[in-house]
């Protein structure tokens, strides 16, 4: 456990012509909850897609838990793309909770918690659901178990989502905006099992507009611009000390809207 | 004019093998379209892209000509390349193909509709591109085209009465012949359209079921 859980070095990202990601180096080590916040377009999403190999990096790597994921680069800058069964046995140590919570309709919410420890990693179907029945405890949602996502609220869709990613027992979760797509009341639900899962240890990179979430959460904050990470530290770094003018930019709305209070 | 039912009515054993035929001609004709459109949507996405252009020009030729002129040639023409059929094989083979292209291109926008994030999730948790396919696409994508593929099968029920152009002896065909027998026609038609009409009606209520069965499965408000 020496090498930090995650490690991004030089990451660049393009789609076509336009630059997206324009050399981003991060580290994260074990147990830290790092927020990456940032204006719309400004790269955090596709920051972390790529940290999860959804998106290809145009260069620059991504290692996870000293295992690179999706390429190897040798010095001189040549890239060597790894094997499927590689890049899926590395991106297991990851999690991923979108914004759309993307669960399976056709599965009920244990089927979608227990799917990928039946159909991946080949458990006998009790045990794969005596886990994933422990992760939606963990979430709160044992009595929702036979519930199919048409029939649970958004908040409970996520909190199934966040159970499903969980169950494969990662080392790392990501977060790409959970709580975007929620109302306040549903946001507090999913933020509060966020909140257990930090207090647990978890390792987490959540993006995320929820500036009181990560000013309390989150050990460090990267603030993205431009497809640059503009700041990385502390909370109180970011938020408090010697405030970058930009941030003061970003943060005017949200002060505007009462959230003053929190920072 | 005298509207004589009966005496259609009176040739019961004839008509009742004619609505035999048609039914026979229409499930296998049905179920052999939908398979294998499904094969060409499989084919289509995942192919080697030649096989693709190839199986498209299939879909458009079959969507852009008519279903008599498609049976025609490959009944009377059939023969000129060394491929005679009875009219029955003929009729089915030819439903199938004709079906098929209509299927595979409700099965490929039902594969297309399918949420990328769905396919991420998947991918997220380990899954194999084959394991997407078989848990996560085939599933959601029949759900997406149910309604369509109900509203196939409809026009393909209707679509069996053209095959009574090659002598297949299904219900169309005897009705009409024992229309000219007695000169009822206006009876004739009558009973064969009530007959589709039912016929129609039986599959829209099975679809219905199919959907409301279905419907705790639909795609989640997000």
């Amino acid at each position: 456990m020496t090498s930090s859980a995650l490690l991004i070095n030089r990451l660049h990202k393009s789609f076509g012509k336009t630059e997206v990601l324009r050399g981003i180096d991060l580290e994260i080590p074990h147990g830290q909850v790092p927020c990456l916040i940032g204006p719309s377009g400004s790269g955090k999403s596709t920051l972390l897609r790529c940290m999860a190999f959804l998106e290809e990096p145009t260069s620059g790597t991504v290692v996870v838990n000293g295992r690179p994921l999706g390429y190897t680069e040798s010095a001189d800058g040549t890239r060597t793309r790894l094997p499927a069964a590689e890049i899926r046995a590395v991106r297991s140590q990851i999690g991923m909770v979108f914004q759309q919570f993307n669960l399976w309709p056709h599965m009920t919410a244990l089927g979608n918690v227990s799917e990928a420890l039946k159909t991946v990693q080949k458990l006998p179907v009790r045990e794969a659901e005596e886990r994933a029945m422990a992760q939606l405890q963990k979430v709160g949602l044992e009595n929702r178990a036979d519930h199919y996502p048409s029939q649970l609220s958004g908040g409970q869709q996520q909190r199934v989502a966040i159970a499903r990613a969980l169950a494969i027992e990662p080392k790392l979760v990501f977060f790409d905006e959970p709580t975007a797509s929620l109302d306040p009341e549903l946001t507090g639900e999913v933020l509060n099992v966020m909140r257990a899962l930090a207090a647990d240890g978890m390792t987490m990179v959540v993006v995320s507009h929820e500036i009181g979430f990560a000013a309390s959460v989150g050990q460090k904050v990267a603030f993205l611009d431009q497809g640059k990470l503009l700041i990385n530290g502390t909370p109180r770094e970011v938020f408090q000390k010697n405030r970058h003018p930009r941030i003061d930019q970003f943060l005017e709305t949200y002060l505007d809207r009462g959230a003053a209070m929190l920072l | 004019m005298n509207f004589d039912i009966n005496l259609i009515v009176s040739r019961l054993p004839e008509l009742a093998q004619g609505f035999g035929i048609t039914i026979v001609m229409w499930i296998a004709g049905t179920i052999g379209a939908a398979l294998l459109g499904f094969i060409i949507a499989i084919a289509r996405r995942y192919g080697p892209l030649p096989l693709g252009i190839l199986l498209r020009v299939y879909i458009e030729v079959i969507r852009g000509t008519p279903f008599l002129i498609q049976l025609f040639l490959l009944y009377f023409g059939g023969p000129s390349i060394g491929l005679s059929l009875e009219p029955v094989p003929a009729g089915l083979i030819g439903i199938t193909l004709y079906g098929a292209a209509y299927f595979a291109e409700i099965f490929r926008a039902g594969f297309e509709a399918v949420p990328h994030g769905h396919v991420e999730a998947a991918e997220c948790v380990g899954f194999t591109r084959t394991q997407v396919v078989f848990r996560v696409l085939i599933p959601e994508m029949t759900m997406l085209v149910l309604p369509a593929a109900v509203n196939m099968t409809i026009v393909l029920a209707k679509d069996t009465a053209v095959l009574s152009i090659i002598t297949v002896p299904e219900v169309t065909m005897v009705i009409s012949a024992i229309g000219s027998e007695f000169y009822a026609f206006v009876e004739s038609l009558f009973l064969l359209a009530l007959f589709y009409w039912g016929l129609v009606e039986l599959c829209g209520k099975l679809g219905r079921t199919a959907e409301s069965k279905l419907s705790k499965y639909r795609f989640a408000a997000s």
